[in-house]
């Protein structure tokens, strides 16, 4: 057994988990937080992203000790009280999910795709940024659109967005 | 993934002295390979020691004829780094294409090379642009680095920390990547160096993993075109055959791929 104490979408967090459990495990079962999923368990869906001292990751391929001391944050860190981020809202206007299991992966990553490229984000770069994050309700097409809409008023920007 | 214990040591020498006194340890660096492994219990190290976080292992450095690495860089800032796109933009584009942008963000040029997978990526670039292996005890040249399909020849306990690629005149890297794990199917790494010498450096094809191939570079250093390719005949034998592909579709993305690396260069 070991403790892990990290900062957990703000809040300082601490367990006595296994050294083995995995970080999308620590997340779910000490702390309650269910919105990060456990899709293939082989970091290949990306349902389990979420960002590590700022960068995505799939937490189903992370020990939680190496995150220990870091700064995660999930999707339930996004939103500031009632007030949707702008991606998930985007999401939202845009019809971006279907059965919405892969959503909490697909907005982590979109959230740092947009961080990382700014004005700079066009449609090819947004699917090919989406390469480690799958559908199979393969509702692709209006998760690029939410994409695209989010990124432009985050940046300040507007344009057309896939139609 | 069965039991293990986790470690986190602050130093190279640390993390050396406690993978001795451990009973059957494995080093962990961004962990997408081992951690995938460990999960399906191909792999039960009885520790794990992270050494992704030391200070001494981080960096890159370049200088007038060598771009140096340190292993637990990750893929993500090897493709981002602005020194190595100046200096091997091949070297940064072939980072930018390793599995997916999370997995990049995690994984690390010393976890990748320590565990020659015969379908990674950088091997063929430490091979092609002639790195140097910098080790706690040693270095290694590219030659005689990888042994055999994810074998190298590090020893017990023996940690990779840092790789010194030198900066070629001409370099570019094409591959085929499985459509699903991004791996590479064919992957050809040619570098033209100072010195003349042409490599050319094959990963994901071969029977044996990594490998330069001997035709490919002769052909090229008497034509340095693509052309040069057109009547090289790849040896099947030499090829992997897995529910992937046959040895004859390997030999073939070979030379497509060698192509193609020629063709954006020229």
């Amino acid at each position: 057994m070991t403790t892990i104490s990290m900062t957990l979408n703000g809040q300082q967090v601490s367990a006595d988990v296994e050294d083995r459990t995995l970080l999308v495990n620590y997340i779910r079962d000490q702390h309650s937080l269910t919105g990060t999923h456990v899709g293939c368990d082989t970091s290949q869906c990306g349902a389990c992203v979420v960002h590590v001292n700022g960068t995505a990751v799939k937490s189903c391929t992370m020990l939680a000790a190496q995150a220990s001391d870091a700064n995660v944050k999930t999707i339930e860190g996004l939103a500031v009280g009632e007030e949707l981020h702008p991606v998930q809202a985007a999401f939202k206007e845009h019809h971006g999910l279907q059965c919405g299991f892969c959503t909490p992966g697909m907005i982590m990553a979109a959230v740092a795709m947009i961080e990382r490229h700014g004005t700079e984000l066009d449609e090819a770069t947004i699917r090919a940024e989406l390469e480690g994050n799958i559908c199979r309700c393969t509702g692709y097409h209006n998760i690029v659109k939410s994409i695209k809409a989010a990124a432009d008023e985050m940046t300040g920007r507007s344009s057309q967005a896939a139609e | 993934m069965y039991e293990t214990n986790y470690h986190r040591p602050p130093s190279v020498d640390e993390a050396i002295k406690l993978f001795a006194n451990c009973d059957d340890p494995q080093f962990l660096s961004g962990g997408q390979t081992l951690l995938p492994t460990m999960k399906q219990r191909l792999a039960a190290p009885s520790d794990v020691i992270d050494v992704k976080q030391i200070d001494a292992l981080g960096g890159i450095r370049a200088s007038a004829d060598a771009v140096t690495i340190g292993s637990a860089v990750t893929h993500a800032a090897v493709a981002n780094s602005h020194d190595i796109q100046a200096a091997i933009p091949a070297l940064a584009e072939l980072a930018s294409h390793i599995g997916d942008p999370h997995v990049r963000n995690m994984g690390t040029l010393g976890g990748s090379i320590a565990n020659n997978d015969p379908a990674a990526d950088y091997p063929a670039a430490v091979l092609a642009l002639d790195a140097t292996i910098h080790t706690n005890t040693r270095s290694h040249t590219a030659a005689d680095f990888f042994t055999s399909m994810f074998e190298t020849s590090l020893g017990e306990g023996e940690l990779v920390t840092k790789i010194s690629f030198k900066i070629p005149s001409k370099a570019a890297y094409a591959k085929f990547a499985n459509p699903a794990s991004r791996y590479a199917m064919a992957g050809v790494y040619i570098a033209q160096h100072e010195d003349g010498e042409i490599r050319v450096a094959v990963t994901g094809a071969g029977s044996d993993g990594v490998f330069r191939h001997q035709e490919l570079e002769t052909a090229l250093a008497e034509n340095w075109s693509s052309a040069a390719i057109e009547n090289i005949k790849i040896d099947e034998d030499a090829m992997l055959s897995d529910i992937h592909g046959s040895a004859a579709y390997r030999a073939n993305l070979v030379k497509v791929m060698a192509k193609r690396a020629m063709e954006s260069l020229t």
